[in-house]
């Protein structure tokens, strides 16, 4: 059925694919098409032939055969016979291990460095602002390798606490500082521990109820409730009690010296630390620019507002400055997080058992896959990275300035 | 008035006293440690905190910097000279600085051919930097490319020469058509650069480069400092035009041209760059064809310039999404088309607005430079873990190596900052 | 051989086309330069010199077969190569023959398609330890930390003879020699790991070499050899054989100083002649011409004469012969006949 109120049908020209705008976009967006699906026939055509010249193919299988090599420090069991898989496993958790110590660190850093920026002592900030300009303008890479090379050269080798007359002595005769790591107490679980925990579990679930009801009735009753030192009671005291109650199921483990290591105790390797810290430290200057500049951008005239109110400094940074610094702050503090996840990559340089060195390096050597080890590296680091960006959407669409 | 005064009170000061000095508490050198450094007892506690810690490091480096060694032949020799004592042995600097700064097979009788390449950036980059300068400069900018390959590489002119015709020849059609259609204007421009590049190549002998007026050096014997300022000035030049695409492409309103940009832009900025650069060095050999080896320069620039794309685009995304709407519709309601509206109105505001960011994103790129160090290439970092801490005379010298490395991309980086703060300032007046 | 293919300027700096089905040979010939993979330095081996002039044992191997191919010992383009490089380097064609001590393995010569050509150093795997930690056999190193040098078989063969000991340790995986020379060095290991020429090599540069010793077990088999790609049997042919000439040379007593000599007239030798070129036709069954193992021999001296110089017991490196002896002095070099 036709309707009259149809203009005439304009007979089709094949110059109106260029010209007129309602087939141009479809023109482009087909030439945009056959482009793509060029390059990238090319490309696989190019490398088929490269492939079948040298009589090679893509295939996984290798993730599957023993492994053969030794990790030295895995969160999961782990030995020479485990396979390339749960290699590539040990190295996603490690890097997943050193990423998230070096976010929380690089946080502290950068606050503090941020904060003390603004201070109004000239020194402290003047040392705060050389700190932040040396590291932002050295390659991680360099820090990581300085880093590194302070750790073994200055920290005393278990040799050093041997002897009549060790040079190096260890802290309350608990934790070692060697240039292996770091060895502190593990903790015994003995009978009854559980409890403990158990209990321990229940007082965090208790002060988080506590601070809820104060909460409530301050917004109920005007009545303002202490916070913190309930806090601290309702969580140490039931769990004190409990473990004397339940006869000190949980004892120590101390580090010593036997044979060419401290044996005993947990150690955290020195490539661990090491990483750790140039990570955090370098980040951490970045960080800090982030802090300062998201505190500069809460205008005087707010703290002035809150203070006329009559808030003290406290609350006035904590329910006024604070909650406005950090919709400036948080999204880059979370790409500074994901630069964190990517530059810990750079583990091969000390020796770090991460994906990085585990897939992309030891089973790449030792198997020769190269093409399928560089294409599960990157979907790894894809995947966290989609992750990471996932929640900063999430994040930045709850703090968005509720406008009218 | 004051008359009257002088026969009723005994004494009246008819001019004011000579101005003395404040008390020594409340100006001077004092005053401003008072506010400055004791203010409060916290602060106190932070300046006395400050101080000991600047103590520790410099007790720490000063005697050592000090008494540094600047004249030995090995390690040895300069273990022998310091005798015992605590010292550098920056020796190493001196002994190394070529290797340091060209890597170890550049040929050291052409060491002035990268040298002169470095002072014409200065040259060739200032009138970009600084819009003060009178704009005919900008042609010894576009010709800097072309002149600054042929110092570096050497081999015939012919090449550079040639590259540089096509370019005069693709901007010459592109003037011609860009009146009647701008898509014609680019692409035409762009095949007809190609097309003359392609004939000519064909003309030039492969003998060419044999007697050519400078020595053809190969890229394989780069290396150095020299290294990672090519691969960040060749990389952020060639990625500037391509983020410009990418983020127009990523703002566009065609559903595949966007898709395609988005996903590039984001499987790229997900990835480390090292695992990018395992691409160049293990992978990307095999998406050539069969017969053809790109050499490992080219590939790394390759997936650098892709890299730093991906985050320029953002950049410059960025400043579209910044520029107010009525930009756009200023544009349309004018009646121009997409590529006038964007060349015209959008860009040129928009691109004012990302250079800060460009800067950031230079100055990060110019350190991951340093990551070539993994795959082989001996860029400085390469050269110290490489040739010198392997060689017999240098085994063992890591902090005076380091910290030169370090020193010479903080002299860099942070000059480079320090321009982009300027120029905020210089942006931002124009906004009040 | 394919024309340039000349893409503005950019190409100039990279694409080098050559066509890989004419054969390597004719790659190189056409080229003018062999391409030559070896290691980013390894003292003694493949190192450059402060003058940036590569040197060493792998370094005079490619010099030899450049020589022969070429009439030019110095026309080879040294590529520094990593562990992990390496064998894609090969692979794809950006070297044409890889001297970087590699390990002849079951699945390099299979699994990967190279083909070994020989092998240039027999080697074993050792350990190195400081005098004072009192340990006098690697069975004595249970609990130990080890670094290791990554990217060679070290840590499969490391973890092997452990578990065969039943003996824990505690890996410390270290990219360059430089960096594991430093952890060594400050007992951040108690033990270094690596073929024994590279801990020789290694000790070499200590400032005492003398308060380090290298433990008498030799763990794995380590025969170095040069490699090229499977399938192009020609120029492996002729990588071989040039190894092969320079061992032969050494067993027959031809030297750089007397090979100029000897290869001016047929001697009284046959298989001498035969392999100067002054007798038979050799160099034509493999492609070049009469004077390729006279050339190849003239680069750099005899398998002996390299070995001396660059690794031999009078360099810093300090190596005895020891297995890489010929078969006539008690070692295992051993030539298949030139005929």
């Amino acid at each position: 059925m036709t309707t009259l109120t149809d203009p005439p049908q304009e007979s089709f020209k094949l110059s109106m694919l260029l010209n007129d705008s309602r087939y141009r976009s479809i023109t482009m967006q087909v030439i945009a098409l056959i482009l793509l699906i060029t390059a990238f026939w090319y490309l696989g055509s190019n490398l088929m032939a490269n492939l079948r010249a040298q009589g090679l193919n893509i295939s996984y299988e290798f993730l599957n055969s023993a492994a053969g090599y030794d990790i030295n420090q895995t969160l999961i069991p782990y030995t020479s016979q485990s396979t390339n898989l749960q290699a590539a496993l040990v190295g996603i958790i490690n890097t997943l291990l050193v990423a998230f110590l070096a976010c929380i660190t690089a946080t502290v850093f950068g606050v503090l460095a941020g904060v003390l920026r603004l201070s109004n002592n000239w020194l402290v900030r003047k040392l705060m602002s050389v700190y932040v300009e040396i590291f932002r303008n050295i390659p991680v890479l360099i820090w990581i390798l300085i880093i590194y090379t302070v750790m073994t050269v200055s920290m005393p080798a278990p040799n050093a606490f041997r002897g009549e007359t060790p040079t190096a002595t260890m802290l309350f005769d608990a934790v070692a500082f060697t240039n292996r790591g770091v060895y502190i107490p593990a903790p015994i679980w003995g009978a009854g521990s559980m409890v403990v925990v158990a209990t321990f579990f229940a007082s965090l679930i208790g002060v988080f109820a506590y601070r809820r009801y104060a909460t409530k009735l301050l917004f109920d009753t005007g009545r303002l409730l202490p916070m913190l030192w309930p806090s601290i009671a309702i969580l140490i005291v039931p769990t004190v009690l409990m473990f004397f109650i339940m006869g000190s199921p949980i004892g120590l483990e101390y580090p010593a010296l036997k044979g060419f290591n401290f044996r005993g105790g947990t150690q955290i390797g020195a490539p661990l630390i090491a990483l750790w810290f140039a990570l955090s430290i370098y980040t951490g200057a970045f960080i800090a620019e982030n802090v300062r500049a998201g505190i500069m951008a809460v205008s005087r005239g707010q703290t002035e507002a809150a203070s006329a109110l009559g808030l003290r400094p406290g609350r006035v940074m904590n329910l006024v400055v604070l909650p406005q610094a950090l919709r400036v702050i948080i999204p880059p503090l979370i790409s500074q997080y994901l630069n964190i996840t990517k530059n810990s990559s750079l583990a091969i340089l000390v020796g770090y058992a991460d994906i990085t060195a585990t897939l992309g390096g030891i089973t790449l050597n030792q198997t020769g896959r190269a093409i399928e080890c560089v294409l599960l590296l990157m979907l790894f680091y894809l995947i966290i990275s989609l992750l990471i960006s996932a929640v900063m959407n999430v994040y930045n669409n709850a703090t968005r300035l509720k406008e009218r | 008035m004051s008359d009257t005064h002088a026969k009723s009170v005994a004494f009246v000061r008819e001019t004011t006293i000579p101005q003395s000095a404040p008390p020594m508490a409340a100006s001077g050198p004092v005053l401003w440690m008072r506010t400055n450094l004791f203010a409060t007892w916290s602060n106190t506690l932070l300046t006395i905190a400050a101080l000991y810690v600047l103590y520790l490091v410099l007790t720490a480096t000063m005697p050592w910097m000090l008494n540094g060694v600047w004249n030995t032949e090995s390690l040895r020799a300069c273990r022998e000279v310091l005798d015992g004592t605590s010292g550098a042995c920056f020796s190493v600097l001196t002994e190394r600085w070529n290797q340091l700064l060209f890597g170890f097979t550049y040929p050291s009788e052409l060491y002035w051919r990268p040298g002169l390449a470095f002072a014409l950036l200065f040259v060739a980059a200032a009138p970009v930097l600084f819009f003060d300068l009178p704009r005919k400069l900008l042609f010894f900018t576009a010709i800097y490319p072309f002149l600054a390959y042929w110092l570096i590489w050497g081999g015939s002119v012919l090449y550079p020469l040639l590259a540089l015709a096509g370019v005069v020849v693709g901007y010459l059609v592109y003037s011609k058509l860009v009146a009647r259609n701008f898509a014609a204007g680019f692409f035409g421009g762009i095949a007809a650069a190609v097309a003359f590049i392609w004939i000519g190549g064909l003309l030039i002998p492969e003998t060419a480069s044999d007697n050519a007026m400078l020595e053809a050096v190969p890229s394989r014997d780069l290396g150095g400092f020299m290294l990672n300022m090519m691969l960040g000035v060749t990389c952020v030049s060639l990625s500037v035009p391509i983020g410009i695409a990418l983020a127009l492409g990523r703002q566009s309103d065609l559903p595949i041209v966007k898709m395609i940009c988005v996903v590039f832009i984001e499987f790229i900025r997900g990835v480390p760059l090292i695992t990018l650069l395992f691409v160049a060095s293990v992978m990307l050999a095999y998406f050539f064809p069969p017969e053809s080896t790109v050499d490992l320069f080219l590939r790394v620039v390759i997936m650098i310039t892709m890299f730093s794309s991906a985050y320029i685009a953002e950049v410059i995304r960025g400043g579209l999404a910044a520029l107010p709407k009525g930009q756009y519709e200023a544009g349309d309601s004018l009646g121009l088309d997409y590529p006038q509206k964007m060349r015209l109105i959008v860009l040129p505001q928009a691109l004012k607005i990302s250079i800060p960011g460009i800067v950031n994103i230079a100055v990060g790129l110019f350190k991951d430079t340093t990551l070539v160090s993994v795959i082989s290439l001996f860029d400085i970092i390469g050269m110290i873990r490489g040739p010198i801490l392997a060689s017999t005379d240098w085994a063992g010298v890591y902090w005076e190596l380091f910290m030169f490395a370090g020193a010479l991309f903080f002299i860099v980086c942070y000059g480079i900052s320090q321009y982009s703060q300027w120029l905020e300032r210089r942006l931002a007046t124009d906004h009040r | 051989m394919k024309k340039t293919v000349f893409l503005g300027a950019l190409t100039v700096a990279g694409l080098a086309a050559g066509a890989a089905a004419a054969g390597t040979l004719d790659d190189v010939k056409a080229r003018g330069k062999l391409n030559c993979g070896v290691t980013t330095g390894l003292v003694g081996f493949a190192a450059p010199d402060a003058n940036g002039v590569w040197e060493g044992f792998d370094v005079g191997v490619c010099r030899a077969v450049a020589a022969a191919v070429l009439g030019d010992a110095t026309a080879v383009e040294f590529v520094p190569t990593t562990g992990k490089t390496r064998f894609t380097a090969l692979a794809s064609g950006e070297i044409d023959m890889l001297a970087r001590n590699t390990t002849w393995t079951f699945s390099r010569d299979t699994d990967l398609k190279f083909d070994f050509v020989g092998v240039n150093y027999y080697d074993g795997q050792g350990f190195m330890v400081p005098k004072a930690l009192g340990v006098t056999s690697a069975k004595d190193l249970n609990g130990a930390t080890v670094c290791i040098q990554t990217g060679t078989t070290t840590e499969l063969n490391l973890a092997d003879f452990f578990r065969k000991n039943n003996m824990e340790y505690e890996p410390v995986p270290i990219e360059t020699n430089a960096e594991g020379q430093q952890q060594y060095l400050a007992g951040a290991c108690d033990t270094y790991t690596t073929d024994a020429s590279g801990l020789a090599s290694t000790r070499a540069a200590f400032e005492n070499p003398t308060e380090h010793v290298i433990l008498p077990e030799i763990i794995s088999k380590e025969p170095l050899g040069p490699l090229v790609r499977h399938g192009d049997n020609e120029w492996g042919d002729i990588a071989r054989w040039t190894l092969n000439a320079l061992i032969a040379a050494e067993e027959l007593g031809i030297t750089s100083a007397n090979v100029a000599e000897l290869g001016a007239a047929a001697g009284g030798s046959p298989e001498v002649n035969r392999i100067l070129g002054t007798e038979g036709n050799l160099g034509e069954m493999i492609g070049l011409d009469a004077q390729w193992a006279m050339r190849a021999i003239a680069a750099g001296g005899n398998y002996g004469e390299l070995f001396e110089k660059n690794i031999g017991e009078k360099t810093p490196i300090g190596l005895a012969r020891g297995l890489n002896a010929q078969w006539t002095d008690g070692g295992i070099l051993y030539t298949p006949p030139f005929r």
